[in-house]
Formats: C-alpha cells, structure tokens, sequence
C-alpha cells in the first residue's frame, strides 16, 4: 500500500520504512518559528537558557509582526526583551518590526522548501504547505520545549484528498475557493488531519496557494500541502532557494485517504463567510447590499502583491464609499515595495484607503482597525470569530479581495462579476 | 463542582480574548478574562474541581495557550469534549490539563446532572451511567507524569548532559 505525503515525510524524519496514521514519531523540525509570543515563551525558561542555552541558534526564527509597531508600553517591553535574547544567543533568523507578517517572513525569506518539516508557535504555520513542506503549530510551551530540547513527538495524521479539476473564472479567486471547501467541510471537518491538493493545481500560482495552505487550520487540519511542481521551483529560485538545495515529498498514487473530494475550479464563485465561524459559508447572492462600515485588505491571508493587484482593478479612479473606511495591510514590506513601486498602492491610497503597517493587529484586535458594537467588517482575513476585531458585539466577515474592494466602493457587499 | 456545558466548536478567542494575548501571559493575568466573549459568569463563578464540557472542535482557532493556562489556574478538573482541536490538545498535554474525549458523556449529560470523573480508570459517570474513555499512549503519558512538557524537556537535557560526561 502506498503512502501519504504526512507518512512519507514522517516516517524519513523518524528514520522509518513506513508509518501509519495514529503512530507517535519523533521529529527534529528543520525551523521554529516565534513571534512577539517569544518573549512569553523564553520566559518559561530562563533559567534552563542560562544553564543549557538555546538547542541551536539557526533553529528559530522570530519575527516581530503581532502588535507591531507597539500598542503601550507593555509590548514594547516584550519586544524588548526579544532583540536581547536575540543578540545574546545569536539568533540567526530574526525579522525586527516592519519587515512583515511571520508566514510571509518565513517563505519570501527562504526559510521554507519542499520537504522541511517546520513547527510554529502560531496556528497559521500551515501555510508553507503552499511551497510542499510539512508545517504546523503549537503552542507556547512547546515552543520552548523546542528551544532547549530541538525535538517533539507528532501522531501521523490520516488524509484527505481534494482533487481539484480546471482554472477559476475572473473576479474569482483562491479565497473563494478555499472557503467553499471550508464550508463543506465544516470548521472540525479535517481535525487532526492532513488535506493534500491533488489535480490541476498548476491553475493556481504561488501567492494563491499560501491563501488556500494558510487557512487549512480553518478546518482543523494539521498541515494542507500542495505538489512541488515548476511553479514552486521558480517561486523559491525566486527568493534564492535553489532547486539543489531541497528534496520535494509527495503521496505514492496508491497512497489510502480517510476522504476523498473533487472541485471543479469552474464552478467555484464568490462566497463569504458571514458571522461569526469561518464554515459559516454563504454565496454571495444571499448577503449582498449587506452595508459595511470597514473593509479591509490584507493580512496573511491576501496581503500579497497579486491581493493589492486584485483590488486595484477595482479601485483605480474610484473612491470608497464615504461610510466605509479602508484599511490596507500588506503582508510584507517587500509587498509593500513592489507595490510602491508599480503605482498599486498609490491607486489604493488614492481611492481612500488607509496604509496599515504590515503586521497582525486588526486581525486579532490587538490594535488598529479595532470595531465598534453593531459594526460589520468585511475582511480578508483569516478568522470571522466573535470578539475577534476587539469588539464581541461587532461582526466580521470574510471574502476575497475583489469581493473587498468592489464592496468599498459600494459600500455594501457586492458581487465582484457584477461590477462594469 | 458544576459542569460548565458549551456548544460545538468553541475557538480559542472565545476561550479567551485576541486582544489580551500580548498583555496577559500569566495564569494570575488571563484568570479574570477566561471565557470572557463566551459566558459573563464563568470567570466569577468557576470553583476547584468544575468540569468544562462542550461540542466538537473545542478550542479550534488560534495556538495561544491562555485557555489551557487558565483552566489549570481556577482548577478545571477536566474538559469533556466530543473532540478538540489538535493545537488545544496539545497545549493541554503539554500542561497536564485533563481533557476528555468522550462524545457518549457529552450526549447524556443534561443540565443539572451530576459528573463524577475517575481519570485514572478511564471513566465518566453521568447522572449514574458509566461512559469509558481511552487512555493515552504512553508517550503521552510520559509527559504528564514528568509534571508537563517543560519538566520533560528538563529530565531530557539533564539526561544529556549526563550523557556528554561520561563519554
């Protein structure tokens, strides 16, 4: 019997012929990444860091993005204290304030590759399935297990297998896609288990992939993995990853999976998931008119350059409806360079956005783009929870980022194929 | 004790807000904001030895550990779920917080009956009926019984240091 892209990964890692789902393996991940949790999670041990020091100083990698610049003095202290455990144990892999949002760090970096195992103290770790590596997250206290030790243990997941057959019509994007999926799944559809794409998944670029792999945890996976094919291979020589330098992993044809479905990439259109779980999944026939009060364009999820692009051709001479306020949030400075450069974000600006820092504060209402009771957000965030933009009294909703910007500039929620 | 009974996929904001995450840390810091978006009563209300129980998919959501480090604090005896969400589960390992998977208990539990939890023997008495739950494998158990995965991690790097000495 053949196997999965988990059981082949796993059982190389643990120096095994073959493993099955359920099995416990041992795993040295090739990365840890932390972010502004690090200086919580380096807390915990202190005293082993002065005994035994950190496992390895290229294990980690700590990028400064959740309350970016900081909020109050209190992370400010934790940012602080984060640059000196840096320097102090010479941390190789470290992403001060501005540099980006953590997962977009971490793979426009080149510190994901096809193959890796990485782990990470934050639950969108998944999203380097995109480039064809086993990633996921756990929490604090592993994390600083992994500092001192470098290893845990993982159970092999079961899979799931989506075979995805055709191209996405215009004005439709992975968004829609991986919403769909999430909605027929449901929000626990695929805990503790593996999702590999399957199919014609060349129709879907780079930056697409990161937005479907980044909300597999939205169904409860542990890893959402995609093929290493020829457009994983440009993206990494893209960021100076060269094709010597990796050992792609990928399920035998015989390989067995707990469920197998099939999207035909055609037929997907504009969705949103409406208040306040991420499966609550509507077409947008049902919610359009709906008003809004803020849009927002960004995160880690549609904070690329394609997002901004996607959001231009619906922005560009036009101005946001005057009761809705626009927030732009790039996932990266170089996404915010490029998109300097090439004129999109001084469209977008012109058109009345408002430029965020990159980083991760209005998605988890940290600070910045915080809501008020009885306010509707549309978002192309990850998460739609209660409370979830600071406020449980206001709501969020999630969509791609045409489906974002057409409704700006309406000030409703608009069907994206409807816009002349 | 009270059992504090939720519904399915309850996500770790409601457990504990976003908001809060790079503010509160400590057990003492997160105590008065558990469940705060979820139930007003609990954080004022939950005493020793209550019991958590919920749907399927608790604690889905975001990695933070504050849920699991609150629960430990008031003295959650254990979450009853149908199931969790893996990142939650293992934050719970990792913690030693008792979580219990056991969709039968959730199903026959009613309001106001009465919850007795037997860990060690693998069992849930629910208003008089018995419910049996697996054990955890033993590299599990290892970890909880080293007092949570720290004092794991710990015995770990001693072992080596040993090691390093005598070779």
């Amino acid at each position: 019997m053949g196997q999965t892209f988990a059981q082949k990964i796993l059982a190389k890692a643990a120096g095994l012929p073959s493993v099955v789902p359920g099995q416990i393996v041992p795993i040295r991940p090739a990365h840890l990444l932390t972010h502004d949790n690090t200086s919580a999670i380096i807390g915990k041990i202190n005293d082993d860091l002065e005994k035994y020091g950190v496992v390895r100083n290229d294990l980690s990698i700590i990028v400064l993005d959740h309350v970016t610049p900081a909020a109050n003095e209190k992370t400010a202290i934790g940012h602080k204290a984060v640059r000196e455990f840096v320097d102090k144990y010479g941390i190789k892999n470290f992403y001060d304030v501005g540099v980006g949002i953590c997962h977009q760090v971490v793979v426009e970096k080149g510190h994901a590759a096809p193959g890796m195992i990485l782990v990470g103290s934050d639950s969108h770790t998944c999203s380097y399935g995109a480039v064809n590596a086993f990633s996921t997250g756990v929490d604090r206290t592993e994390a600083a297990a992994l500092m001192l030790v470098g290893e845990t243990w993982f159970k092999v997941p079961p899979t799931i297998r989506i075979s995805l057959k055709g191209a996405l019509k215009p004005r439709v994007s992975a968004k829609d896609l991986i919403l769909t999926i999430i909605g027929d799944i449901g929000a626990g559809g695929a805990t503790y288990q593996a999702v590999e794409f399957h199919g014609d998944v060349a129709s879907l670029d780079m930056e697409q992939r990161f937005t479907v792999a980044n909300m597999g945890i939205e169904m409860g996976a542990k890893i959402a993995v995609f093929p290493f094919d020829t457009v994983t291979e440009e993206y990494l020589a893209s960021v100076g990853v060269a094709r010597s330098e990796y050992e792609p992993v990928w399920a035998d044809p015989d390989a067995e999976y707990i469920r197998e479905l099939d999207y035909d990439l055609g037929a997907i259109g504009p969705v949103v998931a409406m208040p306040h779980k991420v499966d609550n999944v509507k077409p947008i026939s049902e919610v359009e008119g709906r008003p809004i009060d803020q849009a927002f364009i960004g995160t880690c999820t549609n904070g690329r350059v394609s997002d901004f692009h996607a959001a231009a051709a619906f922005l560009e001479g036009k101005k946001v409806d005057p009761r809705v306020r626009l927030l732009l949030l790039p996932a990266s400075r170089a996404v915010l360079e490029t998109t300097l450069a090439d004129g999109t974000m001084e469209k977008l600006v012109r058109a009345g956005g408002v430029l965020l820092p990159t980083g991760c504060g209005p998605c988890l209402g940290a600070h910045q783009g915080v809501l008020a009771p009885g306010e509707f957000c549309l978002s192309t965030a990850n998460r739609n929870f209660k409370g979830r933009m600071g406020c449980k009294d206001a709501e969020t909703a999630l969509a791609s980022p045409e489906t974002v910007a057409a409704s700006a500039v309406a000030g409703r929620v608009t069907d994206p194929r409807k816009v002349s | 004790m009270k059992v504090w009974k939720y519904g399915d996929d309850i996500n770790t904001d409601m457990l504990f807000p976003g908001k809060y995450t790079y503010t509160c840390s400590t057990a003492e810091e997160v105590k008065p904001h558990l469940l705060e978006d979820l139930d007003a009563d609990f954080a004022e209300g939950v005493k020793q030895g209550d019991i958590v129980m919920a749907g399927a998919n608790f604690g889905c959501g975001s990695s933070r550990e504050q849920p699991v480090l609150g629960f430990k604090a008031v003295g959650i005896a254990a979450v009853v779920a149908e199931s969790f969400a893996r990142i939650f589960y293992r934050a719970a390992i990792n913690q030693g917080l008792v979580l219990v998977e056991c969709p039968e208990a959730v199903a026959a539990f009613k309001d106001g009956d009465e919850a007795i939890l037997d860990v060690e023997g693998g069992k849930i008495t629910i208003a008089g009926k018995v419910f049996e739950f697996p054990p955890l494998p033993p590299e599990i158990l290892a970890i909880r019984d080293a007092g949570g995965l720290l004092n794991y991690a710990r015995a770990k790097l001693e072992e080596r240091a040993n090691h390093e000495t005598r070779s």
